[in-house]
């Protein structure tokens, strides 16, 4: 099956290639049946390379530099972390999956291979379109007001300045943040920064959309709206992966759970049962 | 159903029903699903760096912004660093060290290598940590990574486009006259950004699995600025009878140095009395050309490896 899998890979490479992340304007050209892939995960492993810590600590000296060099050869202090191992699953039209499991289980790797960010080290990922990430963190300035932040935060995302101008003034009244708008974030509360984070990253809709623990985020009323803004994504999606450790989330939202435990599925079916199973550990 | 092959079995379920299990490339091929990640054509990404130019642009100019925004002084400091970087390089090769022996107008000569070198310098450092550095974006949203060397760059240029103001008036301070010949530096910023796109994408790449490149480069950088003739006059002090009295080959070749090349061709169009350079436009418009597409072509080589980091 190996071989199979890296001759149609090869197959695939020869292809003229396809615009891929280019989903946002038009969905599926068919509209996907309900219960056709649209997800295929394939034997799949992921491998980090984790460096030792030591390698920030001396910086921009270039003696120093040198030096590390020299006496790091041939004993490069480089660890690999085997965070995901051999996972295979076929997530279809209308699903939504919730993955569970511990901290370090590679929930969080695995959405990101799904995402398309992280290479695979073996075995492939298949999808319909693009599926997206739901988080923008990564991309905004602390130093930054809040204005910039949200036009920076939705060119990050994929969106032109006609889609941006549009979007603006909803983010700002989601994210209810009022007048601080103008102020950099480093001066917000963390309630009102995890606020505008989220409504920059809810600002555009999803094919296949993958949720990060994203909802446990600013105080008891915003989580209501953040919920009811979700569900909302998720009736637009096709496809919808969540990652949460609240368990009543997961078995309100989803009709399918992934337990991975170290990198591997443990259990994979219909809510209740993986859920009283998960719970009985 | 508690194991992984339950998920194998679940993909059957689609497939069709002779009994033998369907690979899951094959189902994935037989629904038309494409890989995750893989590295689109190169005019395909060309389009998709285009399509996100607004991002790219917003990148630089929030860095840019971001930078200064702790200081009281805020983006005044743009106009200072530089003209306080003038003043410091004057005073010690000017003033103290004697450099100036032999060529005219030396602060307009030192300050317009300065100037260019920096440029180039702070580009390439800064294409060099713009994958490694932020790994984090890269592992949460999709877009063409060229993206960001390239926001990197145009950073620096924004940058550079203050510190010309301030090069050109301190040129005028020193009696330089407003020549014909200055309309063509707009063509000689091209070029040399050209380079310096180039430049950056291919240390970016390299940086992604070089840790060690971020220790090394300042190392690497002031060996480059003394290289590149910023404080001296490469001919005088190479070939010169006041300087190492080698051939005028070994000249030839330092200034083939792109840093060196752009210093002088600045040089040439704002100096009067400066000596132009043989061949010196053909260099720079080599130097722009050959790295900006073998480091474009070598940066899109490895676009889906780049979030293992």
């Amino acid at each position: 099956m190996a071989e199979l899998t890296e001759e149609l890979s090869r197959v695939k490479a020869e292809e003229p290639a396809v615009p891929s992340t280019d989903v946002r304007v038009h969905p599926n050209p068919e509209p996907a049946k309900e219960g056709t892939p649209t997800v295929i995960v394939d034997d799949l492993h992921i491998i980090y390379r984790v460096y030792g810590a030591a390698s920030d600590t001396e910086k921009g000296n270039a003696v120093n530099a040198l030096m590390r060099l020299v006496k790091r050869q041939g004993r490069p202090q480089m660890k690999e972390v085997h965070a995901v191992r051999g996972v295979s699953f076929v997530a279809r039209h209308g699903d939504a999956i919730g993955i569970i499991g511990r901290n370090g289980s590679g929930k969080s790797t695995m959405l990101r291979a799904i995402a398309g960010l992280l290479p695979p080290h073996s075995g492939a990922v298949y999808t319909n379109g693009q599926p997206s990430l739901l988080g923008v963190n990564a991309a905004l300035m602390r130093e930054l007001t809040g204005e910039r932040n949200i036009v920076l935060g939705c060119y990050a995302m994929g969106m032109n300045p006609a889609q941006v101008k549009e979007k603006y003034d909803d983010i700002v009244d989601f994210s209810g943040i009022g007048e601080f708008v103008q102020f950099p974030m480093s001066t917000y509360s963390s309630g009102m920064g995890a606020r505008l984070r989220f409504a920059i990253a809810s600002a555009r809709s999803h094919d296949v959309l993958l949720i990060d623990e994203a909802l446990a985020t600013g105080d008891r009323e915003f989580r209501r709206k953040s919920q009811d803004r979700i569900k909302k994504m998720r009736d637009e999606a096709g496809t919808v992966f969540l990652v949460a450790h609240n368990l009543d989330v997961i078995e309100e939202t989803c009709n399918r759970v992934i337990w991975l435990h170290k990198g591997k599925i443990k259990m994979d079916g219909d809510p209740q049962t993986v859920l009283a199973a998960y719970n009985k550990v | 159903m508690s194991q992984p092959e339950s998920a194998i079995a679940d993909a059957q379920a689609g497939g069709p029903s002779n009994g033998t299990p369907e690979p899951l490339a094959k189902l994935a091929a037989r629904y038309g699903l494409r890989r995750a990640i893989a590295r689109p054509s190169l005019l395909v990404y060309l389009r998709q760096l285009w399509e996100r130019r607004h991002f790219v642009m917003t990148y630089a100019t929030s860095r840019n912004v971001s930078k200064y925004s702790n200081s009281a002084l805020g983006q005044l400091w743009q106009v200072l660093t530089p003209l306080l970087n003038a003043a410091i390089y004057f005073l010690m090769f000017g003033v103290i060290l004697g450099a100036s022996k032999g060529i005219d107008n030396y602060p307009a000569f030192l300050i317009t290598g300065m100037f260019v070198f920096t440029y180039t310098q702070r580009s390439v450092s800064g294409g060099a940590k713009a994958i490694s550095g932020n790994l984090s974006l890269i592992r949460a949203l999709h877009f063409p990574r060229a993206a960001l060397p390239l926001a990197y760059t145009i950073q620096e240029f924004q940058q550079l486009l203050i510190s010309m103001g301030v090069l050109l008036g301190l040129v005028l301070l020193t009696q330089e006259p407003v020549t014909l010949l200055w309309l063509l530096i707009p063509v000689a910023l091209a070029l040399q950004t050209m380079f310096n796109v180039g430049a950056s994408l291919v240390l970016a790449r390299v940086g992604s699995t070089a840790r060690d490149l971020n220790q090394l480069l300042p190392f690497i950088m002031r060996t480059w600025l003394y290289a590149s003739g910023v404080f001296f006059s490469i001919e005088d002090r190479v070939v010169g009878p006041n300087g190492a009295g080698l051939p005028q080959w070994v000249a030839d070749i330092m200034y083939f140095n792109p840093a060196a090349a752009y210093i002088e061709l600045m040089r040439d169009l704002l100096m009067q009395t400066h000596p132009a350079r043989p061949y010196i436009w053909a260099v720079c418009v080599f130097w722009a050309l050959f790295a900006l597409l073998g480091g474009f072509w070598y940066f899109w080589r490895a676009e889906e490896k780049y979030g293992r980091g």
